[in-house]
């Protein structure tokens, strides 16, 4: 049974974006329950998925029934399935979140957007579940094409935004694509678990070295690592809400994870930490990113922009926790791949939220907020706290384990970074909760507008569809940090190689 | 040693919890069902904390697991007798305080009273989490919410200076938090364990410069909170903050969660022995003899009431910290203790501070002539804690500095004793003009030459904390039993080392 | 060295190539210019893909008798087919994104009314946008 709900997780989605069309072209106001509709099922099956791989470990599904290699398969152990679900329920939430967005900014483009909006999610799961190299670059250029289109219908600048992306996105696929015609010429096998047999043998071909170059840039490039992350804010930054709140969560973070899998399971552990030295690089790169995300977002006005270079910052986290190539730091980054997901899916759907009432989003326009919007603003404090590593929350649990990996390996620089970019994280959200909580009784505001001082303050929050998923990402922030050691007891350490 | 297992530590520390989330619930528009949570809450967690006082004097200690992360790394609750002696200073405080807020924030009818008494309680809460945890992750997890729960407190005015004290206030315990994390994650790398153990865990698990660096951390990182001198700056400047607060950030939750961390530290991670080896412990005490010394001549200059009692805090605090740095059984027993007295006589000296303020509006030192005949609850009730502070018997401040003199002579270190005669002096010096003023200057001509008090809900808290005072320098084992608690510890810290 | 060169020539024509898509993509200011860069640039790795199956001497992959014959298939008198499968689907995934960068380079266009990057950023700088 649970086999066929691997097969469910790609193919519902999949088909039922075929279907958003005839539902809108009958009626409008279908398109959305039917998508959240849809929604639930991969969130059911990866449960499930996931609870046969807690129970009976890791399996595979066979594609249309043919044995591998030669058939595509699909490979679940706890590391796809932990990313699958949480792939698959930050959709379904930011799917129900969507309906006010979407009626709100764009009307006309429902019916296309809900469309892509199922191919990305498609694409995305696309590229956690299948074990096959080169079924992971179509599902990498599915998600990616929807998300091109997706951007294009943002805001001002977005076409311009979305053009760059297309360019270096293409880029990215294309080495990625590179790296498999290269190890498709030493190996000639696609799938990832025959690859994973063959490769030990020709570690030393120059041409496996050239593969994982390219492999890397290419990945580098679809996670924003830095320097490779130039396409991110724009692109990010003017996508309507509803996008931004799927994209700045997903993309980066599924792009990590293939990373992971990349580096630990088609290669093996000693071939990617030892014999090639790309873990260094890796490393410093993501420091260069946590204190360049960091001083960039120090630098916006734009809380949305703000946040897009924090997801800059918060890759850097990922790498890191990569590259120290050790047990803690590894379970980090799996960590962080779920806390960030919830955490920045929380704080762009926040923005959402505030974009669509007050229509700013600048900083220090946001003042009365807590009055306004007093969940909310609860919900983005919660989560900023998150970010700066305030315990119980998730944030705390990801960064303790991060540095104990940099300890570990004896990386003190990328020990500090992490601690440095918490305290810019306090910086950055502590201004925001200062403007939305503090700022009426400001001097200068109180001169020349001090009547409002006693004026009461409307209560005008979000309506329901946002608000909800709101409080439960922000509930989720809390949550999943108090259960984080439940969490990486029953998953994430069998996600982590056994040679660490 | 015995272990019971139990889950009224999680109830204590959760009970507040639980009181804020009702506070909030409440809101503004119920504000006498809102006070009752607060109160109900604070007597509930003083019940919880007590019962387990005559387990604890037992020599047994109480455990409760909250999650395991890894072999080594869990939240942890567990009780001993110094955590123990913390817990019933802070629970058995917050009752008085919760009374006494209850005066201040209708008496000078302040805005955003939910939020204040929100965050009050989410202190208390990681205040008993921190006297409990047994690792020092689970401290550091408390002691981050702390941090972060005191800050509405500090921020409670939302004025310009109010926003700049919250500022500099996070920028001091982020970035101490933070080295912190660092430092107990080397901890975990080097021992693979993070527990609590009297006579400390640390020894022989590295190089002398590595244990001498990470003692340097914990203490830094700890020490901000503590306001050990050179990391003393935001406590004057969050003085912005309302009153209670004030007596709630000195006497009972952060400035003593951060002398508590900083004896954990000397006596439960690196311990007397490693510590003597190491020869750290001198230079540990001179550095709090500094601060002891130059808070005290801050003291002096000082105008403005709160912040002259909060150099008075930083300097008896590291009073406290020297006398764990001495390393010897009777300066223990006087650092402990005083942890005890300093918080009793310190909340009484707040409490007057604000009955002052919230009756006469009056801040400054100079301002004070002649208040003794309006207030005389209020002042004589400021004489008592000011007294005591100083050093004279019979109130409790006098056993605590007994210790530290004879700690002092039992480490054969003359120097200190002498440290701490300076300090009795300076405080004589910056206290007494205050109380003479008030009773035997001319008054002032807002003074009102009858009795007229400020609200009893401020003034009866004070005075039972200044008689608290007077009974535990008499009987220093009256009720709480802070004395077997402290001796209890001692003993199993000198046991071990 | 010519005769490394020579008889690896499929790469090096693939190489150079790539190495002309990736210039106009970075180099050229025409937004057009970038896209047809963008194409070249595919075109490349489709053809390396499509050289690494080829055998000297094979021929097309079709086999006569497939299923009554009891003769082994000789592997070496055929060319691999599956890279030119794979290009099937890199040509389509290349067609769909030049199809929605075209998309975008219209709505620049009505936007801008120019796809020249230089000036597009000008407008953008004077607008304040």
């Amino acid at each position: 049974m649970a086999d066929q709900f691997a097969a469910l997780i790609i193919v519902v989605p999949l088909i039922a974006s075929l279907f958003v069309p005839v539902f809108g072209w009958w009626k409008k106001k279908l398109c959305y329950p039917w998508v959240v509709a849809v929604l639930v099922i991969p969130l059911i099956s990866s449960l499930s998925v996931l609870n046969t791989v807690m129970t009976t470990g890791k399996f595979s599904y066979r594609l249309g029934g043919w044995a591998p290699p030669w058939g595509i398969e699909y490979m679940l152990d706890h590391l796809s399935a932990f990313v699958l679900v949480i792939v698959s329920s930050i959709s379904l939430i930011v799917a129900i979140y969507s309906k006010k967005s979407v009626e709100d900014n764009l009307p006309e483009k429902t019916v296309p957007f809900y469309t892509l909006f199922l191919l990305l999610v498609t694409g995305l799961m696309g590229i956690v579940i299948t074990g096959d190299v080169f079924n992971l670059f179509v599902f990498l250029e599915i998600s990616a094409l929807s998300c091109y289109a997706l951007i294009a219908i943002g805001e001002e600048g977005a076409p311009m935004a979305t053009f760059n992306y297309i360019i270096i996105g293409t880029i990215g696929a294309c080495f990625y694509l590179l790296g498999i015609g290269y190890l498709y010429i030493a190996t000639g096998s696609l799938n990832m678990a025959d690859l994973a047999n063959i490769l030990p043998d020709l570690y030393h071909s120059k041409v496996i070295l050239v593969a994982f170059a390219f492999f890397t840039v290419g990945l580098a490039i679809k996670a924003g690592l830095f320097p490779l992350h130039t396409w991110l804010p724009d692109a990010y930054c003017t996508a309507p809400s509803a996008v931004s709140a799927l994209i700045a969560p997903l993309m980066t973070k599924v792009a990590a994870y293939v990373m992971i899998r990349l580096m630990f399971t088609v290669f093996q552990p000693n071939f990617s930490v030892n014999m090639v030295p790309v873990m260094p690089i890796l490393g410093w790169l993501s420091v260069m990113a946590i204190f360049w995300g960091g001083i960039k977002a120090l630098a916006q006005t734009d809380l949305k922009r703000m946040l897009v270079y924090v997801v800059v910052a918060e890759v850097g986290y990922i790498v890191i926790g990569v590259s120290v190539a050790n047990r803690m730091g590894l379970t980090g980054a799996i960590l962080h791949i779920m806390n960030d997901a919830v955490m920045m899916a929380c704080l762009f759907l926040v923005v959402g939220a505030i974009l669509y009432k007050t229509g700013t989003r600048e900083i220090h326009q946001l003042r009365h907020l807590n009055k306004k919007m007093p969940f909310t603003m609860a919900a983005f404090t919660i989560t900023a706290l998150s970010m700066c590593g305030i315990p119980p929350a998730c944030g705390f649990f990801s960064k303790w384990y991060l540095i104990l990996g940099t300890i570990e390996a004896g990386q003190w620089v990328w020990a500090a970074a992490l601690l440095c970019s918490s305290l810019i994280n306090a910086v950055l959200f502590f201004r925001v909760i200062e403007c939305a909580y503090l700022k009426p009784m400001e001097p200068a505001y109180a001169l020349n507008g001090g009547e409002t001082k006693h004026e009461e303050i409307q209560r005008d929050e979000a309506p329901l569809t946002m608000l909800v998923p709101i409080v439960i990402m922000a509930a989720g922030v809390i949550l999943l940090g108090i259960f984080s050691g439940k969490i990486i007891s029953s998953v994430i350490q069998f996600a982590v190689p056994a040679s660490f | 040693m015995d272990v019971l297992y139990s889950s009224r530590p999680l109830w204590a520390v959760l009970v507040s919890m639980i009181a804020a989330f009702l506070i909030l619930a409440t809101g503004e528009k119920n504000r006498n069902i809102r006070e009752s949570w607060t109160i109900m809450a604070a007597l509930a967690k003083f019940l919880i904390v007590f019962s387990m006082v005559p387990v604890i004097l037992q020599g047994k200690v109480i455990e409760y697991t909250i999650v395991t992360f890894y072999p080594g790394l869990l939240l942890q609750f567990r009780i001993d007798a110094f955590g123990m002696l913390f817990g019933v200073i802070a629970s058995s405080l917050w009752i008085a305080t919760s009374f006494y807020s209850i005066g201040y924030v209708r008496g000078l009818n302040e805005h955003a009273q939910t939020r204040y008494f929100f965050a009050f309680a989410m202190c208390l809460s990681s205040t008993i989490g921190i006297a409990f945890s047994a690792n020092l992750l689970t401290f550091l997890v408390f002691y981050e919410i702390l941090t972060i729960a005191t800050y509405p407190l500090v921020i409670h005015k939302e004025s310009k200076e109010g926003i700049m004290g919250g500022r500099k206030y996070l920028a001091y315990t982020l970035t101490a938090g933070c080295v912190l994390l660092f430092a107990i994650g080397m901890i975990y790398y080097m021992t693979g364990t993070l527990d609590f153990k009297a006579g400390g865990f640390m020894a022989g698990s590295g190089s002398s410069t590595v244990l001498i660096m990470l003692f340097a951390m914990l203490i830094f990182g700890f020490g901000v909170k503590a306001g050990i001198m050179p990391m003393h700056e935001w406590l004057p400047t969050a003085m912005v903050a309302p009153t209670p607060v004030s007596a709630l950030l000195h006497a009972v939750a952060v400035v003593k969660a951060g002398v508590f961390g900083c004896l954990r530290v000397i006596l439960y991670v690196f311990g007397p022995g490693l510590l003597h080896d190491l020869g750290i412990w001198l230079i540990m005490a001179y550095i709090a003899s500094f601060t002891i010394v130059v808070a005290g001549f801050l003291a002096l200059g000082q105008d403005h009431l709160k912040r002259r009692l909060a150099f008075s805090t930083i300097n008896n605090l590291a009073m406290i910290v020297l006398g764990a740095a001495l390393l010897t059984k009777s300066s223990m027993t006087g650092g402990i203790i005083h942890m005890a007295n300093h918080a009793f006589m310190k909340i009484t000296l707040f409490f007057c501070a604000g009955a002052i303020h919230v009756k006469m509006h009056k801040d400054y030192v100079s301002q004070l002539d002649g208040l003794g005949r309006q207030m005389p609850l209020t002042m004589g009730a400021f004489a008592i804690g000011a007294i005591g502070l100083s050093g004279i018997p019979p109130m409790s401040g006098f056993i605590s500095k007994w210790f530290l003199c004879l700690g002092a002579l039992e480490a054969n270190q003359i120097i200190f004793l002498f440290v701490f005669m300076t300090s009795a002096m300076l405080d004589v010096a910056f206290f007494f003009p205050i109380i003479y003023n008030s009773f035997f200057k001319k008054p002032m001509d807002d003074v009102a030459p009858h009795f007229d008090e400020a609200p009893m809900f401020m003034v009866i808290p004070l005075v039972i904390t200044a008689l608290l005072s007077i009974v535990f320098g008499i009987v220093p084992d009256a009720f709480f039993r802070f004395f077997s608690l402290t001796s209890l510890a001692v003993q199993n810290i000198m046991g071990v080392g | 060295m010519l005769d490394y060169v020579i008889s690896k020539y499929n790469f090096w024509i693939y190489i150079i190539l790539m190495m002309i898509g990736l210039y106009a993509m970075i180099g050229k200011k025409n937004l057009v210019k970038k896209l047809i860069g963008m194409n070249v640039f595919q075109s490349a790795i489709i053809l390396f893909y499509v050289s690494i199956g080829v055998k000297a001497g094979a021929t097309v992959p079709i086999l006569s008798g497939h299923g009554h014959g009891h003769e082994a298939i000789d592997v070496a008198s055929y060319i691999n087919p599956l890279p030119h499968v794979l290009m099937l689907t890199a040509i389509v995934v290349s067609i769909a994104t030049t199809g929605i960068a075209l998309a975008t380079l219209i709505l620049i266009y009505r936007k801008y009314n120019t796809l020249e990057e230089d000036e597009i950023l000008k407008i953008r700088k004077e607008t304040g946008a």
